[in-house]
């Protein structure tokens, strides 16, 4: 982001922001544990991606594409809520993982 | 216009005043002395005579909270409160001005604790002056009436968007019912007109952020906003007094002027004092003592300038203070208007009187000695005492 920073007489009134903005800050950066998803355990039930905290789960048709990795921060909440019986998400520290 | 006399409490005439402006939204915690103010409401929602969506929050915290997520939302929001319940407040107090939302909150002024006191101080605004609230006050439940009316129009006009509040002295107004007149439902329907912020969160159409992370690079640009905001408020506030007046036949300023141009000596006071002050010109001015009173309105934005101006001709000044700074010099109006006063070139001798804390006796005698004590200090040009706790036992 190298836009110009805007002065008061510019800036819209009070602390407002376009929506969307999260989209210029990649928060995958922050990342020490990595989301690995195994497609072939994968059910689709798709509660990670409802809880997913930073929208990275990116699902299409129904079933789940990939995890966004510019975005994911590694909290591993999609792996704790993926039902026992299916664990088709587990956590890798970040620096063994595949690049 | 029609004329429609009525008595009034303070709280009576400021929940009115609500009842007449319908807000969509009111969120309170009922508080002493403001207590009334709510539960009076309340009844107007139970009735149907509002539309208003009336939340019962747990604290006063939740109430601005609550105030400042349905203004945000777009919709006219407002709430009530006193004293420790504004001391609650006062971290969404921030928030509100900050956002830029223009929420109207009528406040009963009373003391803080400790130690525990019902009665009425100002040191509750005063402890909020800083927050980026507008702050009217009123003499009498006529003028917190007409003041709440007109602060709608204040902080939802689009070069102010910031909050204001409303005060009225605790009991002596608060609880005191005067004669009084109210205007007709449909012509304040009239004056205050619609609200229709030009960005507010429900509207999809148009999404945005707010509230949000605002570090070094850009927080200091917003506050400058705010800023800028309440020195454009005075014109505004001048604007609508006049309009106002021009209307309903009374006029508001930033102040009222008693007897002031041709005084030597004249106090400056907020609230309901100035019309026990008023009383003692009156007999001052009998006995040929030029005698004079400035009751300021308008505390913020503060009007400086205009001060000066006015008090510029005087021999001596006597700031009252129903509030105290506990800064080891002086009240906060004192600090106020003698640092207003500073650039004059011929500047009265200044003194400041803290009175009244905890609703403490405030009466024409005492009010009569402080004229006294300036036309002894006109005389000698001497100060014996700079900073005076009035009706204090030793």
């Amino acid at each position: 982001m190298n836009k110009k920073k805007l002065g008061y007489k510019e800036l819209p009134a009070g602390d407002l922001l376009e929506a969307g903005t999260a989209l210029d800050f990649e928060t995958g950066s922050w990342r020490s544990d990595r989301p690995i998803h195994d497609e072939e355990k994968c059910i689709n039930c798709l509660i990670c991606w409802a809880y997913c905290p930073d929208s990275a789960i990116k699902v299409e048709d129904g079933k789940v594409k990939e995890i966004d990795l510019r975005y994911c921060k590694g909290c591993g909440i999609c792996a704790q809520v993926c039902p026992p019986k299916i664990k088709a998400i587990t956590m890798v520290e970040e620096n063994k993982a595949e690049k | 216009m029609s004329k429609n006399i009525v008595a009034k409490t303070g709280n009576e005439a400021m929940a009115e005043a609500m009842r007449q402006i319908n807000p969509d939204v009111v969120a309170a915690y009922p508080i002493t002395p403001a207590t009334e103010v709510v539960q009076l409401f309340s009844q107007f929602v139970a009735d149907g005579n509002v539309k208003t969506d009336f939340v019962t929050v747990e604290s006063e915290h939740s109430a601005m909270s609550a105030t400042i997520g349905a203004s945000a939302a777009g919709v006219r929001a407002m709430t009530v409160t006193s004293s420790q319940g504004l001391a609650l407040m006062n971290e969404m107090l921030y928030i509100a001005a900050g956002l830029r939302l223009p929420i109207v909150m009528p406040e009963v002024n009373r003391a803080l604790s400790s130690p525990i006191n019902i009665h009425c101080d100002h040191s509750d605004t005063m402890g909020a002056r800083d927050t980026g609230w507008i702050q009217i006050y009123s003499e009498n439940s006529q003028e917190a009436y007409d003041n709440v009316l007109q602060t709608v129009r204040i902080c939802e006009h689009a070069q102010v968007k910031i909050p204001g509040m409303v005060t009225t002295d605790g009991f002596i107004i608060s609880h005191c019912m005067e004669r009084m007149e109210m205007i007709a439902d449909n012509e304040v329907k009239n004056f205050i007109g619609e609200y229709r912020p030009e960005r507010y969160l429900l509207d999809i159409k148009k999404p945005y952020t707010l509230g949000s992370l605002d570090l070094q690079d850009y927080f200091f640009e917003h506050r400058m906003q705010l800023a800028q905001a309440m020195c454009n408020t005075g014109k505004i506030i001048l604007e609508i007094g006049k309009e106002f007046g021009d209307k309903f036949g009374r006029k508001y300023g930033f102040y009222e002027k008693y007897h002031l141009d041709d005084a030597e000596i004249a106090i400056l006071v907020m609230g309901s004092t100035a019309g026990t002050a008023k009383v003692v010109v009156d007999q001052l001015r009998e006995k040929g003592i030029k005698a004079g009173l400035l009751k300021l309105r308008v505390f913020r934005p503060f009007p400086y300038r205009e001060l000066a101006q006015e008090l510029a001709h005087l021999k001596v000044l006597a700031v009252m203070d129903r509030a105290d700074s506990i800064d080891s010099f002086g009240g906060p109006l004192f600090d106020e208007v003698r640092s207003a006063m500073y650039d004059l070139k011929d500047k009265p001798q200044t003194v400041n009187y803290i009175f009244g804390l905890g609703g403490r006796e405030i009466n024409l005698e005492m009010i009569e000695g402080v004229y006294t004590q300036m036309q002894d200090i006109a005389k000698t040009g001497e100060i014996p005492q700079r900073v005076n706790y009035l009706g204090v036992r030793e």
